[in-house]
C-alpha cells in the first residue's frame, strides 16, 4: 500500500523549515542588506540542503528563511506547478513547515520560482523568490569573478554594452531571448535569472518584494517593491519583448507567455507557461460566476 | 607658446624584489612631442613605460601630469578611478603583442566603439560610424568590421589597436615596441602610419624600442637607457648622429646605415 510520505517524517527530526534558526537569522541579515542595496550581490555562507546544486537550493534557502507559521507557499517551475521541481520543493517545505500550500498566485504570500513571473499582478503582501543559478551579469564576459566586483564597484558596464553593439552587429538585433541584464534603481546592473525577455518589464515598479538567490555562488540579491528596474538598450535599439505568435490552444489567450508544445502526431500548439493563470482562465469560462478559489484551480487542473 | 610639460617624471624607480627594473628616471615629455626610449633587452625600457601607464606600482618618484582641464596630478597616487578615466580617455597604450591590447574575441568594429561606449555613447549607429573612419583611416577598410581580430594578420591586428587607442582622441600614447612583431614591409608601412597619425593628431608619445631605426623615424628626442639608467638623452637627430657614450656609439655602429 501507498503510504504519504508525510509518515515517515517525525515532527521534531526537522527544524521549522529545515535550517537551523542561527542560518536562517544570517540569512534574513543577508536580505535585508540586498533589499538596502537594491541589485546589489551580498555574499553569504549558503548551507547544504537535500537537493542538488542548480536545483533551487539557493531559492529553498530564502523561502526557509521567509516562510512564517501563517505563509501561504507557491512553488513554479518555468510558470508550472507540476513540474518536478516544483513538487518537490513544495513537499519538502510542506513536510517540514506544515504550511499551507497552493497554486493560486492570489493566495500565495511566496513565491518560490524557477524561471518565470507569475501572470497575474503581485502585491505588496507577496514576495517573489527567484532561484539563480549564475547572478553576475558579466560572468562570461570578464576574466576573474574579482574584475566583476571592481566593475560594478565602479559602475561601469561598458562591457554589457559592447555586447548589445556585437549582438545587434551579428544578428541585427539583441540575442538575449532569456537573462536579459538589468540596471536596479540606476545603479547595480543584475541578471533577472533566467527568466524570459517577456518577463523583464514585471520586474519595473513591482509591487512585491523580488529577492534572488544563488546558493553555489553564495549570492543573495533583492529588487524592493516599487524599484526603477530597466533593461539595458542602445538609444537607436530600445529593448523591446519579442513579439509571440500563436494563442494558447486550452485557455486561448495571446497576452501570456507561451510554450510551443509538439503533439504526438507532430503538429505544434501553444499553451500558457504559467498553469495556474491558465487554469484560472478555463475555469472562469466554464463557471463565470464563481469565485475563483485555490481549491476550484486544484479541482479544474484534476479535469 | 606651451611652456608647461604634459607629463614629468621625477626619480622613477622600480625594484623586484632584490633586483633593479629602472632607477632614478627623470624626463619631461611636451604636448605634441615623441620621446624614443631605446636600449638593449634588460635595459628596463619596459619596465619604465609599464609604470608610467600604470600598469604597475613604481617603488619610488613621481609622474606629473597635466590634464587637458590644466590641473595636474600624480600618477602614482592617483585614485583607481581617476587613472581608469586617463587611460580610457586622455591615454592610449600600444602593446607589443596585439591580443594583450585587443578583444580577440570581439569584432573590429566593437574594438574601436568600445572606449566610446565607456565614455558613454550608447548609440549603436554614432559607434559604427566612428568604427568606419577609423578602420579607413588605419588603413583596415570598412567591410573588415564585423570581423574579429583572430582572423587578421599580424599587421592589420597592430593597426586595429592603434585604431582602439586613437578613436578618443587621446592627448598622449605610450606604445611598447608596436612594429617589432611584424615583418620589415609591413613594420615600414605602419611606422608611416604612426608617424602620419601623430601628426595629424598632435599626439605626445612615449615609444619604447630596441630599433634604432624606429626612434630615428618618429621621435624628437631620445632616451638611452642601459642597465635601468638613463645614460644619454637629448634631440633623436643629435644622440644617433654624434653619441657621446661609449655604449650609445657601440649600439648606432652595430646597426648597419640608420
Amino acid at each position: 500500500m501507498m503510504r504519504d510520505d508525510t509518515e515517515f517524517l517525525e515532527d521534531d527530526v526537522y527544524n521549522f523549515a529545515y535550517l537551523d534558526e542561527d542560518t536562517k537569522q544570517m540569512i534574513r541579515r543577508t536580505i535585508l542588506k540586498a533589499v538596502a542595496i537594491p541589485g546589489f550581490q551580498v555574499p553569504f555562507g549558503s548551507r547544504e540542503i537535500p537537493l542538488p546544486h542548480g536545483w533551487g537550493t539557493g531559492g529553498m534557502q530564502l523561502t526557509a528563511s521567509l516562510l512564517g507559521q501563517s505563509d501561504v507557499l507557491k512553488v513554479i517551475d518555468q510558470g508550472a506547478d507540476d513540474t518536478t521541481n516544483a513538487v518537490s520543493i513544495r513537499r519538502f517545505f510542506k513536510r517540514t513547515t506544515k504550511v499551507r500550500t497552493t497554486r493560486s498566485t492570489r493566495e500565495a504570500t511566496i513565491i518560490q520560482t524557477r524561471h518565470r513571473i507569475p501572470e497575474h499582478p503581485l502585491t505588496e503582501e507577496q514576495i517573489l523568490v527567484f532561484q539563480v543559478p549564475s547572478p553576475e551579469p558579466m560572468r562570461t564576459l570578464v576574466r576573474t569573478e574579482a574584475e566583476t566586483r571592481k566593475l560594478h564597484a565602479a559602475g561601469d558596464y561598458s562591457i554589457l554594452y559592447l555586447k548589445l553593439y556585437e549582438d545587434i552587429a551579428r544578428f541585427g538585433n539583441v540575442a538575449t531571448a532569456y537573462n536579459h541584464p538589468v540596471l536596479v534603481n540606476g545603479r547595480y546592473v543584475a541578471a533577472p535569472s533566467p527568466i524570459p525577455k517577456f518577463d523583464n518589464p514585471k520586474l519595473h515598479r513591482n509591487r512585491a518584494l523580488l529577492v534572488f538567490s544563488a546558493g553555489r555562488e553564495n549570492r543573495i540579491y533583492a529588487i524592493p517593491p516599487f524599484t526603477t528596474v530597466t533593461s539595458l538598450d542602445l538609444e537607436d535599439y530600445p529593448f523591446a519583448v519579442e513579439p509571440q505568435e500563436g494563442r494558447c490552444h486550452l485557455c486561448g489567450s495571446t497576452s501570456a507567455f507561451l510554450d510551443e508544445r509538439v503533439t504526438d502526431d507532430g503538429d505544434r500548439v501553444f499553451a500558457c507557461s504559467d498553469t495556474s493563470y491558465c487554469e484560472e482562465r478555463r475555469r472562469a469560462k466554464r463557471r463565470p460566476n464563481e469565485p475563483v478559489t485555490d481549491r476550484a484551480i486544484e479541482e479544474s487542473a484534476g479535469q | 607658446m606651451i611652456d608647461a610639460p604634459l607629463l614629468s617624471v621625477r626619480g622613477l624607480t622600480k625594484h623586484y624584489g632584490a633586483t633593479m627594473g629602472c632607477a632614478d628616471i627623470a624626463f619631461d615629455l611636451y604636448e605634441g612631442e615623441v620621446l624614443a626610449v631605446v636600449g638593449e633587452s634588460g635595459s628596463g625600457k619596459s619596465t619604465l613605460l609599464r609604470c608610467l601607464a600604470s600598469d604597475m606600482r613604481p617603488s619610488a618618484g613621481s609622474a606629473i601630469y597635466r590634464t587637458e582641464d590644466g590641473r595636474t596630478h600624480d600618477v602614482f597616487v592617483m585614485d583607481d578611478a581617476e587613472r581608469d578615466a586617463l587611460i580610457g580617455g586622455e591615454w592610449g597604450f600600444v602593446r607589443q603583442d596585439p591580443a594583450e591590447g585587443l578583444r580577440m574575441n570581439v569584432s573590429a568594429g566593437g574594438n574601436i566603439g568600445e572606449q566610446l561606449i565607456v565614455s558613454g555613447v550608447r548609440h549603436f549607429g554614432r559607434i559604427r560610424t566612428a568604427a568606419v573612419e577609423w578602420l579607413d583611416r588605419v588603413e583596415i577598410g570598412a567591410r573588415y568590421i564585423d570581423q574579429t581580430p583572430k582572423v587578421f594578420s599580424g599587421g592589420m591586428r597592430q593597426r586595429l589597436q592603434i585604431a582602439r587607442n586613437l578613436v578618443m582622441r587621446p592627448r598622449l600614447v605610450f606604445m611598447d615596441e608596436p612594429t617589432s612583431a611584424l615583418d620589415v614591409s609591413v613594420q615600414a608601412r605602419l611606422l608611416d602610419l604612426i608617424r602620419r597619425l601623430v601628426q595629424e593628431l598632435g599626439l605626445a608619445v612615449v615609444i619604447v624600442t630596441h630599433d634604432l631605426s624606429v626612434a630615428r623615424l618618429l621621435s624628437h628626442r631620445i632616451l638611452v637607457m642601459r642597465h635601468g639608467r638613463i645614460l644619454e638623452s637629448g634631440l633623436t637627430d643629435q644622440v644617433l648622429d654624434d653619441p657621446a657614450e661609449p655604449y650609445t656609439q657601440l649600439l648606432v655602429s652595430s646597426v648597419p646605415a640608420v
